[in-house]
């Protein structure tokens, strides 16, 4: 558990990205999601490929490590590329292998449609990569914040968002604490039939949840004791703030999405 | 069992941004039936160290024997079942693991999963209950509704029944009260002389550590400090405050008297209340040679 790593997280490094406000980067990654869909030509794909790698570089993080944070999604990625060469039946034939045809808009949807899968992953995984979670529970809040009007609780919704990201680290570290304990009195979660399995998976889970509504019920005492009473009125340590960069990279996905519609079919 | 670290290196998340080198080439041995205290400052890797004796982390490199039990860098072992049952760890905070609906069923839960008899079990319980100054009646009742000092006891308690022949303890008895951490180290090092157990105590009390253990080892940034028997190391003021260890403080008496008095006490566990009367012969002594 300790030596593997969650998809996309946090890694200070200090590049422009970065510092960019998080508002930027999500409305960013948002407005990509949605124009990759509409990219048709190679030359467009390659357009938002560039977008996506340049951005990977900007972010000063390894790119090698960026890659290893996929590894989970290789998998599936490479997995829609097969299936579409399997089931797509339209087209010329191009090869025959053992008697198997492959289709010509087999390879091309095969080919466009885990790109695009690739590329989704990719912005948002540099999202969570460069952004810490509070910013981005900071930032969902803000964005929400109009929707307050029509009593969307947006600031709970926060709050709970923080709350969870904040335990997730520590909840990891007790799985790997109580394990290993359990592990010492002779506990095995490696080997055995599935319903040997399941049976060591008690000793870990009870104590998990014990912990885990204790720590919930002294987080809210504390909360409390320190006169929290709701959204209303709170002012914030950290304010949001626009700057002159993240009206650069406007400007820049401006270009981008100009550059996508001319190269489009 | 005697247990010897070659050159070992451990290493958190290895080749990522959150590499940490948690040992750096650790070299030590101590033979069967030691009693050692691992010291040093919050973060020096003595719980990182004592997690290879029953195998629960593998040496990034270097090798560690416990007994006949081998663990190298890069080479699976395949009998880490019978290490474990060998080597009894209390991890710090223990009263975390605790799950069953009883504390008999817990305590029984270690030496069950190692499939030893029921008659055994019972046997097994009854004793360790006792031996953590717990009553019977306590058996019965639900660990989770017990007070933190008493979770901890069951906890020992599951580990003591195990019945192992190395005794890992990681700081055993941090958050007890006073009476309570005196019991519960007496208890261990009865155990230690009465089962001929091999004990290793992590720890940042320099009493316990002088007052138990025949050997110590003062770990900084993941290496070893200083290593020796502990009145050697704990004369040495300045080397222990330079990593944030203080010195006991019974030795830090016996200085100041030689310095003052010029009287040399040996030092054999008294404690300061058997020092004071023993420093009184002295100087009455003293007088009435004059
Ligand atoms: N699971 C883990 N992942 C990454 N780093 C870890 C992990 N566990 C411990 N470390 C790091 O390894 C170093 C040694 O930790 P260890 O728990 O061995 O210290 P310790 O000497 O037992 O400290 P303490 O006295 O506070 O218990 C610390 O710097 C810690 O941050
Ligand atoms: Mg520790």
């Amino acid at each position: 558990m300790s030596s593997s790593m969650m998809i996309g997280q946090y890694i200070p490094a200090g590049s422009f990205i970065h510092k960019l406000d998080p508002r930027t980067k999500i409305a960013i990654i948002f407005f990509f999601v949605v124009i990759v869909f509409f990219a048709n030509s190679v030359m467009s794909y390659g357009l938002l490929t560039l977008f996506a790698v340049g951005s990977a570089f900007a972010t000063k993080i390894r790119v090698r490590y960026i890659l290893k944070g996929l590894k989970p999604v290789w998998f599936l990625i490479a997995f829609t590329f097969l299936l579409h060469l399997f089931v797509t039946r339209e087209g010329e034939v191009i090869a025959t292998v053992f008697g198997w045809e492959l289709y010509r808009e087999a390879l091309i949807q095969g080919s466009t449609i885990s790109l695009r899968f690739f590329l989704l992953i990719m912005v948002t995984s540099l999202l969570t990569l460069t952004t810490t979670p509070i910013e981005i529970t900071d930032a969902i809040e803000q964005l929400l914040g109009p929707f307050k009007r029509f009593r969307f609780p947006a600031h709970e919704l926060a709050l709970m968002m923080s709350i969870s990201l904040r335990f997730i680290p520590t909840l990891m570290q007790e799985t790997e604490k109580i394990s290993k304990a359990q592990a010492s009195r002779g506990v095995d979660f490696r080997t055995g039939s599935f319903k040997d399995r399941i049976k060591a998976v008690i000793p870990l889970l009870v104590p998990l949840f014990v912990s885990a509504f204790k720590r919930a019920e002294e987080l809210a005492m504390a909360m409390e004791a320190r006169g929290y009473k709701g959204g209303e009125g709170r002012t914030k340590l950290r304010e949001l703030h626009i700057g002159w960069k993240d009206y650069v990279v406007y400007g820049l996905f401006i270009l981008l999405m100009a550059g996508l519609f001319l190269t489009r079919n | 069992m005697d247990i010897t670290f070659d050159h070992v290196s451990y290493t958190y998340q290895p080749n990522s941004p959150f590499e940490h080198h948690a040992l750096k080439d650790l070299s030590f041995q101590f033979s069967s039936g030691s009693f050692v205290a691992v010291i040093g400052h919050t973060g020096s890797g003595k719980s990182t160290l004592i997690q290879h004796l029953n195998g629960l982390v593998q040496p990034t490199e270097g090798a560690v024997s416990i007994g006949s039990y081998h663990l190298q860098a890069g080479k699976k072992n395949k009998k880490l079942r019978e290490l474990r049952e060998k080597v009894g760890v209390v991890f710090q905070y223990p009263e975390h693991q605790l799950f069953e609906e009883t504390v008999e069923k817990d305590i029984a839960f270690g030496p069950s999963n190692f499939g030893v008899g029921e008659e055994d079990i019972k046997q097994r319980t009854k004793e360790a209950i006792s031996a953590v100054h717990l009553s019977e009646d306590m058996l019965q009742r639900s660990p989770f509704d017990l007070s933190g000092g008493q979770m901890r006891r069951v906890a020992i308690a599951g580990v003591l029944a195990m019945d192992p022949d190395v005794l890992v303890l990681d700081e055993p008895t941090a958050g007890l009260d006073p009476r309570g951490q005196k019991e519960i180290m007496d208890m261990f090092a009865r155990l230690h002389k009465q089962k001929q157990l091999t004990t290793v105590l992590v720890t940042h009390s320099m009493e316990d550590a002088l007052n138990y253990a025949d050997h110590v080892i003062i770990l900084k940034d993941g290496e070893v400090y200083k290593e020796g028997a502990p009145l050697e190391i704990f004369k040495e003021k300045e080397a222990l405050q330079s990593v944030q260890l203080d010195v006991p403080e019974v030795i830090e008496f016996l200085g100041e008297v030689e310095r003052t008095l010029d009287e040399k006490i040996s030092y054999q566990g008294q404690s300061i209340a058997e020092l004071a009367k023993e420093l009184a012969q002295v100087v009455k002594g003293g007088r009435d040679h004059e």
